[in-house]
């Protein structure tokens, strides 16, 4: 009875807290306090129901079940992170990604091509392409090879479109004047259209970044060596060692924010002078 | 339209000439192999024939794909476990249930963030923060602790549905809801004009637009959700479920038509919302 009574607190202080935040005068600190405080209290309320319904850990367990069991088996988790993200979801993140803007580099210098692989692109970029991970895995075997196939397909068509979207962002003033100076393709590419493209690719890249992870756990569920994520996530869930399945939530959950926040800053840094960055 | 159809066809079949030369490159292994066994000699004319017909290719042909597709829909009966027909109707169903359930959701929100500060400030960042979470990775969880509850069927894979949908929704209207600019706002305040009729007059007409783009997006999305949330229960029905069936017996050509089935539902599905989009905002004098 006791948590349930300090779980309703929590939530009151914590909504009370949040408003009086919120009148207060927009700035960094309060942009950053608000969310973290909404944070906390989801994760208060979840412990005291938690413990106060006595839910079986079987089901639910309880964030500080879930802390002690991240610190217990580090090992594992990081052995899980080497095989899952770094070998998987990384290597076919940049291969991927790394194809496809060059194929859109060509396919841009080729006005047939571009109209005709735009639409199936688009279309392709719509599918259901992590259907194809069975497929993959029986073509590259169960180790990290096939996972990041898995994920080189699951990225290529979003990134595709989005750079071959990005090097038409120029107007025909800019590209008159290039022409004015007399520079080359090449010259163009480089100096005006490229850059210009930045935003549109940034825009795949980040799309790119939460389909990696997702492809390369669940390209493990169609069968991997006795590690990785998705491996432990499949198979603790079979041994009902919940408390083993959300840790590897909380990693995959901050690999995926990290990787979004890294690569949100290299467009910044990259991207400077587009509006969306200034404000 | 006309100006594409002609490079989009060249596309269309490059990539199936592409298929069967692939078909060709991967399945020569194991023809190689039979031949050798048997002690015959293979021409070039006969390895090709017997690469395009294998019973379990690596990779099938086109028309060993489109066989099979026909076979499993319209010679099955549709009640029957085989039929392909019998296994969209059901991941259909979780995607539909799922994608109605995450537009309500987030259309709720996207107006919760709209119209309460703290909410914009507190829930928004969260609502970002949850997408970098691989839901599909967690899903064989949520599906087994849904089932120790009492909860089976096809709510938990609508709830993963519902998970992957929401998201664009959110991020779309709260654009959409913000798109009227100072001036129109100005209009409706001094026609004095109540927060509901603001609401119902402005900005949920003009949100539209916006509406629409992440319905196809939420719509794509929930069917790889119910898709993927399929898997861990054990194969017993679904197109996901056939996935994963095939890949346990190597039935790569049963794999293929499942996929291609899925293809063909995002696209009826993504088409009928873009159906729905064109005669709405005809209606509505926005196209």
């Amino acid at each position: 009875m006791g948590w349930i009574v300090f779980g309703v607190i929590a939530w009151a202080l914590g909504w009370g807290l949040n408003v009086w935040l919120s009148r207060l005068p927009r700035s960094r600190a309060t942009g950053l306090a608000v969310p973290v405080v909404f944070g906390i209290t989801l994760l208060l309320i979840w412990e005291s129901i938690v413990r106060g319904f006595g839910i079986s850990p079987v089901l639910l367990p309880a964030p500080s079940a879930i802390a002690g069991r991240f610190v217990a088996s580090t090992g594992i988790l990081w052995e899980d992170f080497v095989q899952t993200v770094l070998k998987g979801a990384l290597s076919g993140y940049v291969f991927g990604c790394g194809a496809a803007f060059l194929t859109a580099v060509v396919v841009d210098r080729f006005p047939f091509l571009r109209r005709g692989l735009l639409p199936v692109g688009n279309f392709v970029a719509a599918l259901p392409i992590i259907g194809m991970a069975p497929i993959l895995v029986m073509w590259f075997g169960f180790d990290w090879q096939s996972k990041a196939a898995v994920v080189v397909v699951m990225v290529f068509f979003p990134m595709l479109v989005n750079t071959v979207e990005g090097l038409q962002a120029t107007d025909a003033m800019q590209r008159d004047l290039m022409r004015t100076y007399a520079s080359g393709y090449w010259t163009t590419l480089r100096k005006l259209r490229l850059p210009a493209a930045m935003p549109f690719i940034f825009n795949g890249l980040k799309i790119a970044t939460t389909l990696a992870l997702i492809g390369a756990i669940v390209a493990e569920f169609f069968g991997s060596p006795i590690r990785g994520m998705g491996f432990r996530i499949s198979t603790s869930v079979g041994q009902l060692a919940l408390d083993l399945v959300w840790a590897e939530i909380v990693v995959a959950a901050i690999v995926g924010s990290a990787f979004y926040g890294g690569v949100a800053l290299l467009e910044k840094a990259v991207t400077f002078w587009h509006p969306s960055q200034r404000g | 339209m006309r100006k594409s159809f002609l490079p989009v066809l060249t596309v269309v079949a490059a990539i199936f000439v592409l298929w069967y030369a692939m078909a060709v490159v991967l399945n020569a292994a194991w023809a190689k192999d039979q031949a050798k066994r048997a002690g015959v000699e293979l021409s070039f004319s006969e390895l090709v024939a017997d690469t395009w017909a294998q019973d379990k290719p690596k990779l099938p042909a086109p028309h060993q794909v489109a066989a099979e597709i026909w076979e499993t829909t319209v010679e099955k009966k549709i009640t029957s476990k085989r039929s392909l027909v019998f296994h969209s109707g059901i991941t259909l169903s979780s995607t539909l249930l799922g994608f109605v359930l995450g537009t309500v959701l987030g259309i709720g929100l996207a107006v919760g963030i709209v119209y309460n500060r703290v909410m914009d400030m507190s829930v928004m960042p969260w609502v970002i923060a949850s997408q970098t979470i691989p839901i599909l990775a967690i899903a064989p969880m949520i599906i087994v602790v849904l089932n120790a509850v009492g909860i089976s069927g096809l709510l938990p894979k609508a709830i993963i549905s519902m998970y992957l949908s929401f998201f664009p929704v959110v991020v779309g209207m709260v654009k959409g809801l913000r798109s009227p600019d100072m001036m129109q706002l100005d209009q409706m305040r001094t026609w004095n004009a109540t927060a509901s009729q603001q609401f119902w007059k402005l900005r949920l007409p003009s949100s539209m637009p916006y509406l629409f783009a992440s319905l196809k997006i939420a719509m794509a999305a929930s069917l790889v959700g119910a898709i993927v949330g399929e898997l861990p229960t054990g194969a017993v029905a679904g197109l996901g479920a056939r996935l994963l069936a095939g890949s346990y017996y190597g039935q790569t050509i049963q794999i293929w038509s499942a996929l291609i089935m899925a293809a063909a539902l995002a696209a009826c599905l993504v088409a009928i919302i873009g159906l729905i989009q064109r005669v709405t905002l005809k209606r509505m004098g926005m196209a």
